[in-house]
């Protein structure tokens, strides 16, 4: 997971310590705006998620059990709120109901190696906005578990744990999700790699 | 994907994500090595699989943390405003 160094304390928390609160805020509120952002795409939307998540945090903090961590479960209210923002547009959207996503052929189709190219074509910015534009074009249920697990770097146990899902539906939808990048970047970097070839 | 290695093809794109976390056994890893030293289409797509993922934590964490502006609004409507200097600090 994220490595959030700062330790918190539950107690104050439940008590209503506005300054612990304000270091709980400090802490996670970073990783949740970009988390956000990448599920969203809009930094308004990412924004709404943010404050939300933690105006939720704020009011339900004494009945929190601590059954899962701190960051477990602030990471699901965010996800919960995204989705609340995503269901406005698309009302059908559901995270938990095994969709066509999962059952979608996903064997790869091409075989462009472009893994060896230098880092910093890869990452320039027209490289990372191609990357960009590739995750916003998942489909929100494997955006969700590949902006969890290679994202915010959540344990495959932890996504599950964040999304309500079992760990083999997040192993599934990680593949998908990798798997569908990779062919993205592949036709993106097939075209860049093609006029080397054509001048041999 | 060769055809003649049609079911390690397969079988090896179910382990990928684990094997590219280094989460599987050493004899998994043993067999896929094998494996993808002699499929280039499966080398190909472990290679840019694992580039894949190494991008999108390089690109992650070269992004920068949140915008200031951001974090005023949210202090703000948190009604943690007599906080936000002093943890800006």
């Amino acid at each position: 997971m994220l490595e959030i160094k700062n330790e918190f304390s539950l107690e104050a928390l439940r008590a209503g310590d506005r300054s612990e609160f304000a270091r709980l805020v400090d802490a996670y509120s970073s990783p949740i705006y970009r988390l956000g952002l990448r599920m969203l795409g809009r930094e308004q939307d990412a924004e709404d998620v943010l404050q939300n998540t933690f105006i939720q945090a704020f009011t339900h903090i004494a009945k929190f059990e601590g059954r899962s961590s701190l960051s477990t479960w602030l990471y699901r209210i965010a996800v919960n709120e995204a989705l609340m923002l995503l269901r406005r547009e698309r009302p059908e959207i559901s995270i938990e109901a095994a969709s066509s996503d999962d059952q979608d052929e996903i064997a790869p189709t091409l075989f462009v190696d472009w893994g060896a190219l230098p880092e910093e074509e890869l990452l320039s910015a027209e490289g990372k906005k191609a990357l960009d534009k590739a995750i916003q074009n998942l489909p929100e249920t494997l955006r969700m578990v590949f902006s969890l697990r290679d994202i915010q770097d959540l344990s495959i146990k932890e996504t599950a744990e964040t999304l309500g899902l079992t760990e083999t539906t997040i192993k599934t939808r990680l593949l998908r999700a990798r798997l569908s990048l990779r062919e993205q970047l592949s036709t993106y970097y097939g075209e860049r790699l093609k006029p080397e070839k054509t001048n041999d | 994907m060769t055809e003649s290695t049609h079911t390690t093809c397969e079988s090896l794109l179910g382990s990928l994500s684990e094997y590219i976390d280094g989460e599987l056994g050493a004899e998994l890893c043993r067999e896929i090595e094998k494996h993808i030293a002699e499929c280039e289409n499966c080398r190909i797509v472990v290679d840019t699989t694992r580039r894949t993922v190494d991008l999108v934590h390089a690109s992650n964490r070269s992004e920068s943390g949140l915008p200031e502006d951001v974090r005023d609004r949210l202090f703000k409507r948190l009604n943690l405003d007599d906080y936000l200097k002093s943890s800006r600090e």
